[in-house]
């Protein structure tokens, strides 16, 4: 039928509306983008958060300082010893202690563990999006290898808790630097394959090339940080900028990249995986012995086995025997059992669970801290203390006013910021590269929603 | 109000006292960190003022948050954390609000991460952002009642189920 003047005039231009998520399988669940749009190119976006926020800040306001880790293990739950982290020395700034030097060095190997983990989690999962299911299953193995480590040093896979307000847990496990070094050898080896896979993969550079582009400017007026920062030309990193922990000790390398595209944050992420291996091998080569945590004076604890000789005839038999605990308790295998350290001073961190559990001195100074309004008491006063997570900058400002808990406990989540720019980055994409370029932003709503 | 803050020779804190004189009611440094406290009146022309002179150049906002200082008064506390990227440098604004009145200029003119982080910070605190665009729940539903993280919100309040509507 031949169409008249008026018919062909009259066609319709209206923007249609598709609505993503959040069940939807690339949104996690947890986020809602409206999308308009002409044809299959999107015009406009709106992006819903909030489906996963569990009052973070209210709860942790709510328990003692030291009853928070377990909350913060759940923010970015991917590299949940990072948050573990940045918590206890935001803690620690408001008490103006510094702790040990090995406990420095523990801390800053287990933040890269972690922050290989959180970008072998990001890039599998982008790549597995777009089709590349063999680079998710070579990177989960790579991730297997780290938290078996993990789970060797802590006693849990993901939700850890390891880090303590004034030092950490437990030193590592006879063994574990072997493992360790052994598993960076084999990440290595598997992140130099998945380089072969994708770095030249014609279909995945068509994918995320030029996609989710976000430029210099808007970058910085969004207040992004981490690899979505560095993937436009900035070097900003907490660890050089602003340096904590030992850090400044290291040689390493922040790299950048200038596309600001998905390719350019995977770009990013392969390279800073490759300088966290370096890290972590010269933190394994210069690691000093000594105690893993301080006392509320500052004063570095004694890490001799035992202290209390003389007094108490009972824990002398107690010296390299191991502690009769319920194995169904964390971190009461047998390398911890056997590992027992009593420490003098316990107004500050809480005490080994075998010291815990074995002995009553343990178990009343594990009462006193997390007994309400007992705990451990900050001066009042603000701090805020910044680590450099996986996603960017992991940011704490607390407020206290001088009781056990609390009173304010605000967290900066690296990967809202990005988020909050999704509705720009994404138009004039298509409808299927909203995958990619949400995938290249490694949103973790645990974060996000706080 | 405590007024421990540490005496520092900065130079930002000089131009923003030289520049607006009696608005900085308090400056210096705070654990290592600077920090001014600034009349709410005043807060938007330092912002400006920071992010557009070339010798300060605080094109970042890192943060924007509130505190609630209950029972003190002024009770609430808007927290502005600026960032210079180039002399890699950080400022952080204390702007303190009375109840009866906790309402603040909006810095989504400036910042466009400021849409969210006051849309946040109006959801758990109810400060209002005078001239925000679209001032609305970001984390919590919309018909939540409240605002969650105050510190009168008892923390174990309920809210009526809300469902779709048929």
């Amino acid at each position: 039928m031949e169409k008249t003047e008026s018919q062909k005039s009259s066609k319709r231009t209206e923007s249609a509306f598709l609505n993503f998520g959040p069940s939807h399988p690339s949104m996690h669940g947890v986020i809602r983008i409206i999308t308009e749009l002409e044809g299959e190119r999107i015009v406009g976006a709106e992006v819903e958060i909030g489906y996963l926020h569990r009052c973070f800040e209210k709860a942790c306001e709510n328990v003692g300082w030291t009853q928070a880790f377990p909350y913060t293990d759940r923010l970015n739950y991917v590299s949940s010893l990072l948050n573990n982290v940045g918590w206890a020395m935001t803690a620690e700034k408001l008490f103006g202690v510094t702790v040990p030097e090995r406990c420095q060095y523990l801390r800053v190997i287990v933040s890269e563990i972690s922050r290989i983990v959180d970008h072998l989690t990001c890039i599998a999962a982008a790549a597995m999006e777009l089709g590349a299911l063999t680079v998710f299953l070579y990177f989960m193995k790579a991730r297997e290898f780290l938290y078996d480590l993990i789970e060797m040093l802590t006693g849990a896979r993901i939700t850890v808790s390891y880090v303590r307000i004034g030092g950490v847990k437990a030193d590592f496990p006879p063994g574990f630097e072997e493992k360790l070094r052994r598993a960076l050898k084999e990440i290595e080896k598997i992140i130099v394959e998945v380089d072969k896979l994708l770095t030249r993969n014609r279909i995945f550079i068509d994918r995320t090339k030029g996609i989710g582009v976000l430029d210099q400017q808007r970058t910085i007026a969004y207040g992004i940080t981490g690899p979505l920062l560095r993937a436009v030309g900035v070097p900003y990193d907490v660890r050089k900028d602003k340096p904590y922990l030992v850090y400044d000790r290291f040689d390493f390398e922040i790299p950048i990249a200038d596309g600001g595209d998905s390719y350019s944050r995977y770009l990013v992420r392969m390279e800073e995986m490759r300088q966290s291996v370096k890290i972590i091998e010269q933190a394994l080569e210069n690691i000093p012995p000594g105690a893993i945590a301080v006392d509320l004076s500052g004063r570095e604890m004694t890490g001799a086995d035992m202290v209390e000789t003389g007094k108490q005839g009972k824990v002398r038999d107690y010296v390299g025997a191991k502690a009769k605990v319920d194995l169904t308790l964390d971190g009461t295998d047998s390398h911890g059992a056997s590992n027992v350290r009593l420490v003098e001073h316990r107004e500050m961190t809480l005490p080994s669970r075998e010291e815990c559990y074995g002995n009553i001195e343990g178990l009343i100074a594990n009462f006193m801290l997390v007994m309400d309004n007992w705990g451990i008491k900050p001066p009042k006063g603000e701090a805020y203390h910044a680590v450099e997570a996986a996603n960017g900058e992991l940011g704490f400002y607390v407020v206290s006013d001088g009781t056990g808990k609390p009173m304010r406990a605000r967290c900066r989540g690296p990967c809202f910021f990005p988020m909050a720019t999704l509705h720009e980055m994404l138009i004039g994409d298509m409808v299927a590269d909203i995958i990619p370029a949400f995938g290249s932003i490694n949103m973790i709503a645990g974060e996000l929603d706080r | 109000m405590s007024s421990t803050f540490e005496p520092v020779d900065n130079n930002t804190l000089k131009a923003i006292k030289k520049k607006f004189g009696d608005a900085v009611l308090e400056a210096g440094l705070d654990k290592g960190d600077l920090v001014a406290i600034v009349s709410p009146g005043k807060i938007h022309d330092i912002i400006v003022f920071l992010r557009d002179s070339p010798e300060l150049d605080f094109k970042m906002l890192i943060d924007l948050f509130v505190v609630d200082y209950m029972p003190r008064k002024p009770r609430f506390e808007v927290v502005y954390h600026l960032h210079c990227l180039p002399r890699n440098e950080r400022i952080r604004l204390r702007v303190q609000l009375d109840e009866k009145k906790c309402e603040v200029d909006t810095i989504t003119d400036l910042y466009s991460v400021a849409n969210w982080l006051e849309r946040e910070a109006w959801d758990m605190f109810g400060v209002v952002f005078k001239g925000h665009p679209n001032l609305k729940r970001l984390l919590m539903y919309e018909p939540f009642e409240g605002h969650p993280l105050r510190r009168d919100y008892p923390i174990n309040k309920r809210q009526p189920l809300i469902g779709p509507k048929n």
